[in-house]
């Protein structure tokens, strides 16, 4: 039995070990620093995007017949993970992928990723297309690390019409309404809002907002700039004591903690009538419109920007989201594959072609687009409104998650899930939050 | 946790004449070894070796002696994980073990209909864990779950999105998941029970009850360490379940190691403290293994006393 015991025991720690130890390093076909000529791209799959991507490499690799793209696609959450270990290895691909912020800052400190500001600085023509709110994430100790690509997502307050007329209410234009509205379609059976708690970056977005319009971006700010007990502004406790008390006056789906933004199920709240309201990325359009039937067709689905916060200092016109998507340079790529990345980066999205693909499935590119060229874009209204949103916005501030480190932004998710539980007081997790400021 | 242990069958004295065919043995152990060695010991290895080490999964790996074992002794998530995971360890083996065993009992009995029975009982047994986890997570959905589908209120509970129920739901769904491994290796521990003890207890007029507890428990006592073993070392590993299930969620109140180790070393980059956490996961199951193989006895003494 002795040794049966051991042994059955030693595999299932030791498997357990080997998951901290090796993490996944996969294939490495596609990826690989040292297949000459060929530069290697890695991407996300999954539609309505994924199509995109591909026609983009493969009308490249049309154009350039002597050089190629070798691209691979990889599911959000897998890819993820197989950048990181890949890129420890020495065996990411030529063009990384990336969301920019915190998570680039790691790729530069570690010396994966190339320097791109003089690459900007001679292809002006490049830079100029681009607009400018995308580069502050693509930007670390003020040089350039990435090129933004394809499109910008703020984060938007979805609201289902009918339920507003049912109750025979107005879109809130205050956060004072829109407590006013709470009680109003509980005491229908109707949720104010439908969330993704066990997600915790849809509980994240609630706090960047309220934040924002209470206080301002500047708090943040002092946080991202990693002053000391930075979370200690009264703002922040006055907004965590908001969210809380929302919480407790059920302004959120019975529920919400179990449920995922992974499975859209927060999004089917709303257009099946279950919730009146839900914040959300403004790639949520999408979704909605493929999957609500005749929801978005029909002109159900309101969207505005989040309103006001009374007396709130934070300019409301501010929005928080994705200020863009990113490409960068491995370090570790051949002088060939960096020759033929850079040519990529000086075309995509550039070409009509693909910028239109990108406004007809409902995103907004990260290049400075003409009304003339989203007005004929089959979801042309909300288009404009993104893109109207993002331009009059004083600030577009990155999700919090993806600007801080992922050691911080862990932590941050973690305190936040907690603090929608209502495990922790609101003075707690500035305690605990101050704790991890520049790490 | 696929290795299945039967009821220890002891060699003594080998006969000089099968000395060949222990020879034959030796080399069967072979492929268990390399695999022990390659997929076991190594990783093992590495990461006590990664838990003196601060790495964030990109950068050259700096050796830091102790900073990452500080980090991780010192983190409030460390005693919650470990509380968390005795909690469902403890629940899962309360739950688990004695439906195991009636029903490992129940189909030990050679009888048609129980076959047909034990196919359908084994069915859990073949599906992934994943697949289960997103089933049950569908099912228990608050608003589009079962509940909520067929209108029966007592069902439209916040399953994973309340702490007490979170923890239930997932003993529920382990347990339905390994409750048929159990029985099998429990129907197998009753068939090898010699005829001869039943019809001798027959004769001295006990009843079924007293036969169960007389007999049966004594005789696969053996077997209830084996499957406890299982069950226990099994719970400190469950992940995929968990994570799919709750993501350890809501809050932190299903944040099993396992999950604690994952969060730290694949989300937050700290590998460091992370393999500090594998460590800990291999210490807690070799003395809980241990623990278990004491409270057998010491395995010499003979099974079948008095048959």
């Amino acid at each position: 039995m002795k040794r049966r015991d051991l042994l059955g025991l030693s595999v299932g720690a030791g498997a357990a070990a080997a998951l901290a130890a090796c993490g996944s390093s996969g294939p490495s076909n596609g990826g690989g620093g040292n297949t000459a000529g060929a530069a290697t791209y890695w991407g996300l799959s999954g539609p309505p995007s994924e199509p995109l991507r591909r026609a983009a490499i493969d009308r490249f690799n049309a154009a350039n017949p002597d050089t190629r793209i070798d691209a691979l696609y990889f599911q959000n959450d897998a890819y993820k993970q197989k950048i990181k270990t890949s890129l420890g290895a020495g065996e990411g691909p030529s063009m990384v992928f990336n969301w920019g912020g915190g998570g680039l800052k790691t790729y530069v400190e570690a010396g994966q990723v190339d320097d791109l500001t003089d690459w900007f600085a001679q292809n002006a023509a490049v830079k100029d297309k681009i607009i400018p709110a995308s580069f502050g994430a693509a930007t670390v100790n003020g040089k350039i690390y990435a090129r933004p690509v394809e499109s910008m997502s703020p984060i938007v307050l979805f609201y289902n019409k009918k339920l507003f007329d049912q109750i025979g209410a107005q879109p809130p234009q205050t956060y004072g309404e829109i407590l006013d509205l709470v009680p109003k379609f509980n005491a229908k059976g109707i949720a104010p809002f439908s969330l993704a708690g066990q997600s915790r970056w849809t509980n994240m977005m609630w706090v960047e907002f309220l934040l924002d319009r209470t206080a301002g971006s500047e708090v943040f700010d002092r946080v991202f700039a990693g002053e000391a007990n930075a979370w200690s502004d009264p703002a922040v406790l006055n907004t965590l004591t908001k969210i809380q008390d929302l919480v407790r006056a059920d302004g959120f789906i019975k529920g919400f903690s179990s449920i995922t933004a992974d499975s859209n199920a927060d999004q089917a709240l709303l257009y099946t009538g279950k919730a009146a309201m839900l914040l959300h990325g403004s790639w949520s359009y999408g979704i909605q419109k493929a999957t609500g039937g005749d929801f978005v067709p029909s002109g159900a689905l309101g969207y505005m920007n989040f309103p006001p916060v009374d007396g709130g200092k934070g300019d409301s016109s501010n929005v928080v989201g994705n200020p863009g998507l990113y490409l960068s340079i491995s370090s570790k790529a051949t002088d060939a594959q960096k020759d033929v990345a850079k040519k990529f980066f000086s075309t995509t999205l550039a070409e009509d072609a693909e910028f239109a693909s990108w406004v007809g499935a409902g995103y907004v590119p990260v290049l400075k687009g003409t009304d003339a060229q989203f007005a004929a874009a089959p979801n042309a209204d909300f288009i404009k409104f993104v893109s109207g949103t993002v331009s009059q916005a004083k600030v577009f501030a990155q999700s919090w998650d993806q600007a801080l480190s992922p050691t911080a932004a862990e932590n941050l998710l973690d305190n936040i899930a907690k603090l929608f539980q209502l495990q922790v007081s609101p003075q707690q997790w500035v305690d605990s939050m101050n704790g991890v400021i520049g790490k | 946790m696929t290795m299945l242990a039967p009821p220890a069958a002891r060699v003594t004295a080998l006969p000089a004449a099968s000395r060949e065919r222990g020879r034959s043995i030796v080399w069967m152990a072979l492929p268990a070894l390399v695999m022990f060695l390659a997929f076991g010991l190594v990783p093992l290895l590495g990461a006590l070796a990664l838990s003196f080490t601060t790495w964030d999964n990109i950068s050259p790996i700096r050796y830091t002696g102790l900073t990452s074992w500080k980090a991780a002794l010192s983190d409030p998530g460390l005693p919650h994980a470990l509380g968390v995971t005795f909690e469902i360890m403890i629940l899962s083996w309360l739950a688990q073990t004695p439906i195991s065993i009636l029903i490992g009992v129940f189909l030990a009995a050679r009888k048609r209909y129980r076959g047909v029975l034990a196919v359908f009982y084994f069915v859990p047994l073949l599906l992934s864990s994943a697949a289960i986890s997103i089933t049950f997570k569908a099912l228990l959905d608050p608003n589009f779950g079962i509940g909520s589908g067929l209108g029966i209120s007592a069902l439209n509970q916040d399953w994973l999105g309340d702490s007490t129920l979170a923890i239930g739901v997932l003993i529920f769904v382990v347990s339905w998941q390994f409750v048929p491994f159990h029985s099998l290796i429990y129907q197998n521990a009753v068939r090898q029970i010699p005829d001869a003890l039943y019809e001798a207890s027959q004769i001295d007029g006990a009843g079924r009850v007293r036969q169960f507890f007389s007999i049966t428990l004594p005789q696969i006592k053996y077997t209830i360490i084996t499957s406890s073993t299982l069950m226990v070392v099994g719970s400190l590993t469950f992940f995929d379940l968990i994570f799919v299930l709750t993501a350890g969620g809501p809050g932190d109140a299903t944040r099993t190691l396992a999950l604690e180790m994952y969060q730290k070393g694949f989300m937050a980059n700290l590998m460091g403290p992370a393999s500090c956490i594998a460590v800990i996961l291999v210490l807690v199951g070799v003395v809980l293994a241990q623990l278990l193989r004491r409270l057998g006895g010491r395995g010499d003494e003979s099974q079948m006393e008095g048959a």
